[in-house]
């Protein structure tokens, strides 16, 4: 069955905890994880409700292979409304703490309301209570998990935490587990911490059994491992680079988006990519890589766990931080780096550190960074706002300090922890804000890859790569090659990968499977471990189905299909060198094809064919 | 010829497939906190180490049963665990010194790695061959290959 069937509510205004069993017409409908939960949110909220308010909800939710042997089978979402994008957020985390919370014998976690004063979950399989974390506020991630390891003296509990960015209101805080794996956009961790819900301590020793057909299962689920070793991606880019092999592949094709989106090439990618990381320093002679380390269940490994060069200034008087943690990934180290201009890979480690040490999403605070240090350079922003630093582009100094204020929430950090949308709109300049629906943009420039652009206006949380990454197309030719710089025929892939994404996000499997997986290879696994007939069909149409639903979650709360835009600068000014130069983004053109696919109006909304033929909620 | 479990922790991930293999195998479900196999996470060094029973050859655990439940395996030479006779008194697993055999809060016996009579389901399981089951007699084979190729004047 591989679902627990077990729901735990636990109620924050109230200090009350209960179980309850999971709705299986649901999970047959949404199979689980980012499908499951968001069903369940829709059920339970107003979808105009204050997203920072008690009437908010936030779910941390697993998938039915969540907790077993299938490759990356450990992956948990957190589910809430946005208060970066007042869209729906469902943000992804791997490490170990999805595993275990399935292990201690639930599917999700629903917190609602407010608790009065900090408080942290405690679960241990059956036994769960509500504990204070008045010892806990007003610390970082990593000092909070210090702090609960000694207390609890149990070095198996798994924790997801909130960091100090988020008690301050950083509007895209993140919810951390094991230390350096987050739950990373759209703000989750800002809506936990609105909640006076400082952390999650997890142990689970119950474990997941019972599936539907165990010996089809192992079957599967090898076979799967076998075409994620045999792949080139998977088996060997991946391990080897991580997620940084794309540095240089993306520059060449001339979308990698720099200083704040002006350019896109960044003459210092080579020295911040994943070749870079394993460059030997001069200072000791060890490159910044120290190995690649994998989440739960997970074959292809693909974590990078580096250092910092302990004389380089950010860190030369701070041993604590000349340790092992997790590294660069691609869309940090463009954020922090090419994004802001800083070509220093000991100063995007040391950001990156902070990021995951108080729970920030790197993707947005580099890029609301990068709109501060444009603004900066404009005499917009001053040291005078600043309080004397200098926000130049490629300024190392800058960026790591702007890391510190921006995690601990002290002066200039306030405002930068606004996002982008945000900060661009207090100093009078919105243009310059690089963000669909308030969210800050990934590490690729929709003018140099077409179908990408339609992706990010149209997702459904707002600017991100995870919601169709049509990269594996356009540029990795997976599963078949297509012309970046066209925009014809773009529509059909985006939606081809919204949906299968949506699936592989519900299942509990990791969307990185997909460079070397069909639904082909998924389908089996998950068949065989749930109950009923999941053909890769009807994998697909149960993706379609949650894609239709967070749309018509997020026409609720106000969004309408003005909102699935690019800002100016993309849509009118053409790059300015590479393949792409003098091209803009054709958005124009695959918007209205795109509705069309999905069974929308001309103007986006969801029509009630389309709502009753996939039996959606409304 | 005898073999061993043989364990070298540069090429583990932390993936922790060893150990759901390990619990479906003796307790047919997936789950690490049953698993006879135990992967240690040093963050700070950015370190993972596999971790289970080396099969002593004069073993402790065995020597400090006062019942006789754990029993040579001739064939394999692991040293394994009667759950029947078995009384959960746990005095094996303070006579282990390196705390690979450890008491089960469900069954109420010691549990142990028995290589799973001969054939390790974590050594299937692992993606990077990080846990391997060779010639006992030669369990050093790669490392001397490793440095003979660094010796060897001859390749270069």
């Amino acid at each position: 069955m591989a679902w627990t069937r077990k729901v735990l509510r636990v109620n924050l205004t109230s200090g009350t905890v209960s179980n309850e069993p999971l709705n299986m017409q649901w999970a047959n409908d949404y199979l689980g994880q980012r499908g499951l939960a968001t069903r369940y949110l829709v059920e339970e909220i107003d979808p105009a409700c204050d997203a920072l308010g008690p009437d908010n909800k936030l779910i941390f939710a697993t998938g039915p292979l969540t907790g077993t042997s299938a490759s990356t089978g450990g992956r948990y979402s957190v589910i809430c409304k946005s208060p970066l994008t007042q869209a729906v957020a469902c943000s992804n985390s791997g490490g170990f703490f999805g595993a275990e919370l399935k292990f201690a014998g639930y599917d999700m976690v629903i917190f609602e309301g407010k608790a009065a004063s900090p408080m942290y979950l405690n679960i241990e399989d059956d036994k769960v209570e509500l504990r204070s974390a008045d010892a806990l506020w007003g610390q970082s991630v990593w000092a909070a998990d210090k702090i609960l390891r000694s207390s609890h003296q149990d070095p198996q509990a798994k924790i997801a935490c909130v960091g100090r960015s988020a008690e301050e209101g950083c509007l895209y805080a993140a919810v951390v587990n094991d230390l350096h794996r987050a739950a990373g956009r759209s703000g989750v961790g800002t809506v936990m911490a609105s909640k006076n819900l400082k952390a999650i301590v997890c142990r689970g020793t119950k474990g997941v059994g019972n599936v539907a057909d165990p010996k089809a299962f192992m079957a599967a689920t090898k076979a799967g491992k076998a075409v994620l070793a045999e792949n080139a991606v998977t088996g060997q880019g991946l391990p080897t680079y991580g997620t940084q092999v794309l540095m240089n592949v993306i520059n060449e094709v001339g979308a990698l988006p720099t200083r704040n989106m002006r350019e896109v090439q960044f003459e210092g990618a080579n020295d911040v990519g994943g070749e870079a990381m394993h460059e030997p320093r001069k200072s000791d002679g060890k490159p910044n890589l120290t190995t690649n380390g994998a989440c739960f269940s997970c074959t292809i490994a693909c974590g990078r766990i580096s250092t910092i060069d302990r004389t380089h200034f950010s860190v030369k008087d701070k041993p604590e931080y000349w340790i092992n943690s997790g590294g660069l990934e691609y869309e940090a180290a463009w954020a922090l780096g090419p994004d802001t201009g800083v070509d220093d890979i000991d100063a995007l480690t040391y950001a990156n550190f902070l990021c995951n040490e108080d729970g920030m999403d790197p993707i947005s605070f580099g890029s609301t960074l990068a709109a501060a240090m444009e603004m900066f350079e404009m005499g917009v922003i001053t040291t005078e706002h600043t309080g004397g630093m200098e926000l130049k582009f490629g300024s190392a100094e800058a960026l790591c300090w702007a890391a510190e204020v921006t995690a601990k929430g002290e002066g200039f950090g306030k405002d930068l922890g606004l996002g982008s949308k945000r900060l661009c709109e207090k100093y009078g300049q919105p243009q310059l804000s690089m963000t669909v629906k308030g969210q800050e943009f990934p590490a690729y420039d929709p003018r140099g890859i077409q179908g990408i652009g339609l992706a990010y206006a149209t997702s459904n949380r707002g600017a991100c790569h995870l919601r169709g990454y049509t990269i594996a197309s356009e540029i990795l030719g997976i599963p078949e090659k297509t012309d970046p710089l066209e925009s014809a025929g773009k529509a059909g892939l985006v939606k081809a990968f919204q949906d299968a994404t949506a699936a592989v996000d519900s299942a509990g499997l990791c969307v990185f499977t997909t460079f070397a997986w069909t639904m082909d290879d998924i389908a089996p696994q998950v068949d065989a471990a749930c109950e009923g007939d999941w053909s890769p069909e009807r994998m697909m149409e149960v993706g379609e189905r949650i894609w239709n639903m967070e749309r018509q979650f997020n026409e609720k709360s106000g969004l309408t299909g003005a909102d699935d835009t690019l800002p100016q600068r993309l849509l009118g000014e053409g790059a300015n060198s590479g393949p792409a130069a003098g091209k803009v983004n054709e958005l124009d053109k695959m918007l209205p094809e795109y509705y069309e696919a999905r069974g929308w109006s001309a103007d986006g909304v969801v029509t009630a064919e389309t709502q009753q033929k996939f039996g959606l909620p409304g | 010829m005898q073999k061993s479990l043989h364990i070298d922790p540069g090429k583990c991930t932390g993936c922790l497939q060893c150990e759901t293999a390990c619990s479906l195998e003796k307790e047919n479900l997936f789950n690490p906190a049953k698993s006879r196999i135990k992967v240690f996470s040093f963050h700070d060094e950015g370190r993972f180490v596999p971790y289970t029973c080396t099969q002593c050859d004069e073993a402790w655990c065995l020597q400090a049963c006062p019942v006789d439940a754990i029993v040579i395996n001739a064939e394999t030479g692991s040293k394994d665990v009667l759950e029947d006779v078995c009384v959960g008194c746990k005095v094996c697993t303070i006579a282990c010194p390196f705390g690979t055999i450890n008491y089960n809060t469900s069954s109420g016996k010691v549990n142990k790695c028995d290589l799973c009579g001969g054939d390790p389901a974590c050594v299937d399981a692992c993606p990077t061959d990080a846990i391997t089951y060779i010639d006992a007699n030669a369990t050093g084979m790669d490392r001397m290959r490793a440095w003979a190729s660094k010796t060897d004047n001859a390749t270069k």
